[in-house]
């Protein structure tokens, strides 16, 4: 029996997420007495595929298929339903972002395994297996008990601590059949973008809200984020207004993310945009109103105008930069 | 053409979230019901698709998996604009339940286009779209931003990591949607709920399956320590303690 975790990399480097499934996927294995089994699909070297290893994979499994070049949900199902039967996996761990999302539910009709989504934590316990997870948009949490013999859990990134346990893992490079039948995804068009920090990955935040009045005025936000190797968000109406793309929403109907530092600046603090951000490690609020809902949700605030603020932040991150 | 669209009925987004008993299941009294806000946002889109079609899109139908108490959600959506609904009369047990009994309907029923929202705002599940397209074995593409049909064939912008991608693939299939797919949802006219009175809310028994999950408890999160102010006078000092203290720059 095995664990088997679903990795990802990014242009042939493994994402940070990759870390945390191979460290979760670990500790998940130590409750069930069970090895881990990671899978790479893509085109990733060696040495890289060794780090996986170095959170406790026993076993790596890469997948470099040109057919797989472009996720299509049905086929990445097929591919690593087929791996999981090989391996005996009782359990699979999956990222619960957009490529884990689309996969994760196939594989659970495939294997006939119940999914617990979002998850955050280790399960409570294995008998029955009862896992934590979010719901209600992180207003509450519930223990879910999965009864299929095989397990799928999809890990909320940045929520779960890396740790190194070493492991001289070894590899296995897997030549896969794909089906056309189930691989019907045409891809006309890619526009990405290289270089950008990405929201789900970053480690520290720096979010406006209607508060900071002007798309103009996002000159000192963004010099700030920049400042601390942030990543920019904002919220709702404010990608409405087109004031800042959409993709850098967050809350209920945008991204939902969980970064160590999240800094909420002019953003009142409403319920649906708290859904997206509650999980964050710490959450630092600048707003004019003291009685904004924000400042309960964060640990360190500074009641003031935001134009006046930001300026001298950046000037204190350059002053430590010294 | 058709398209279905998968409508879930959830608390409102801003209720507070209180348990009942032993903490085993949601306080329901005074939670105002509403259609899940991503759905709402699909059916937005596929009624916009439907009055751009020039009738090539036959009828929007939406479909519900719930009680009989969740009937004024369907008949909202009918207001906004759907021409029929479809209720699966049973408690909606799990997602792999909810995703057996749509995936029935469709079998008998034969729709060209799916579309269900990114996740309920209740459970944050992000499964039923993907259970329904494997139940089917047909294709399926998340994070759906964006979706046009021309000329019959269905055009998808699908957020990546960093970018998006313009994906088509054959139909029938099930579009997983989220932010973008429509600007505003739909509000309903008096005239839309006038007529919704009268629209066919087909009730179905549902097909026996076995969910998988089941949940047992509820948790409050954790609370979070209460904030530390630092005097707008002297900015620099968070950067110290976000230093110093919390360590996390
Ligand atoms: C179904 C539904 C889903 C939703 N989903 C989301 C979501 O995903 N994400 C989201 O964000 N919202 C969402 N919303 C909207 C949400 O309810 C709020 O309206 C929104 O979050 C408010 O955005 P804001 O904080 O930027 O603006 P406001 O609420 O207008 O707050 C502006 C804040 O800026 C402060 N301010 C003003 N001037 C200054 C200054 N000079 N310096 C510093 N502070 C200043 C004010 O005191 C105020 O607190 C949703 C709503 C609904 C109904």
């Amino acid at each position: 029996m095995s664990v088997l975790v679903f990795t990802e990399n990014w242009d042939g480097q493994f994402k940070k997420l990759s870390f945390e499934l191979v460290s979760y996927a670990k500790g998940v294995a130590g409750m069930t007495g069970t090895t881990v089994t990671a899978v790479s699909i893509g085109k990733v070297n060696e040495t890289e595929l060794k780090k996986l290893g170095n959170y406790g994979a026993d076993k790596i499994i890469s997948i470099s298929n040109d057919q797989l070049t472009y996720l299509d949900s049905q086929a990445y199902a097929s591919v690593i339903a087929d791996v999981a039967r090989n391996e005996n996996a009782s359990v699979l761990v999956i990222s619960n972002n957009n490529t884990g999302k689309a996969i994760a539910p196939r594989l659970s009709v495939k294997l006939k395994a119940g999914i617990g989504s979002g998850v955050s934590k280790l399960p409570i316990k294995t008998d029955p297996f009862t896992v934590y997870k979010r719901t209600y948009s992180g207003n509450a949490f519930a223990h879910m008990v999965i009864n299929s013999d095989i397990k799928i859990l999809t890990l909320a990134q940045n929520s779960f601590d890396i740790s190194e346990t070493p492991n001289n893992a070894t590899i296995e490079n897997l030549n896969v059949i794909v089906d056309g039948s189930v691989n019907k995804t045409a891809v006309r068009d890619v526009q990405k973008q290289s270089g950008k920090i990405l929201l789900n990955d970053a480690d520290i935040v720096v979010s406006g809200g209607r508060g900071m009045k002007s798309p103009d005025n996002w000159g000192s936000l963004i010099e700030f984020a920049s400042s601390l190797g942030a990543a920019t968000a904002c919220s709702r109406p404010v990608s409405d207004e087109g004031w800042r793309p959409h993709d850098e929403h967050t809350g209920q109907t945008g991204k939902i993310i969980a970064p160590n530092l999240y800094i909420a600046i002019g953003i009142s603090g409403a319920t649906q945009h708290l859904a997206g951000i509650s999980s964050s490690k710490y959450i630092v609020a600048i707003n004019t109103d003291k009685d904004a809902p924000i400042f309960e949700a964060a640990q360190y605030g500074i009641v003031g105008d935001a134009m006046k603020v930001l300026p001298e932040l950046v000037n204190a991150v350059k002053e430590l930069k010294k | 053409m058709k398209i279905l669209v998968c409508i879930s009925n959830v608390p409102d987004t801003t209720t507070k979230i209180r348990f009942a008993g032993d903490n085993s299941s949601i306080d329901t009294t005074g939670i105002q019901w509403v259609i899940n806000p991503w759905d709402e946002l699909s059916l937005t889109r596929a009624l916009e698709l439907k009055d751009a079609s020039a009738g090539a899109i036959k009828s929007v139908t939406v479909i519900h998996v719930g009680a009989a108490s969740s009937e004024p959600t369907i008949r909202k959506a009918l207001a906004i604009g759907a021409d029929d609904a479809i209720r699966v009369n049973a408690e909606s047990a799990d997602s792999y339940y909810v995703a057996c009994q749509i995936a029935e309907v469709v079998k008998k029923e034969q729709f060209d286009i799916i579309l269900c929202g990114i996740e309920s705002s209740d459970y944050n599940g992000s499964a039923v779209g993907g259970m329904i397209a494997e139940f089917l074995e047909i294709p399926s593409v998340s994070a759906v931003s964006g979706i046009t049909v021309v000329n019959g064939q269905s055009v998808m912008t699908r957020e990546i990591d960093g970018g998006k991608e313009e994906v088509t693939v054959p139909s029938p299939f099930v579009a997983i949607v989220q932010k973008g797919i429509a600007k505003e949802p739909r509000i309903a006219a008096m005239r839309g709920i006038m007529m919704a009175r009268t629209k066919p809310v087909k009730v179905t028994e549902p097909v026996s399956a076995e969910p998988l999950t089941k949940i047992v408890g509820f948790e409050k999160p954790a609370p979070r320590a209460a904030c530390k102010f630092v005097d707008a006078e002297n900015p620099a000092q968070l950067i110290e303690l976000l230093l110093n203290e919390a360590k996390v720059i």
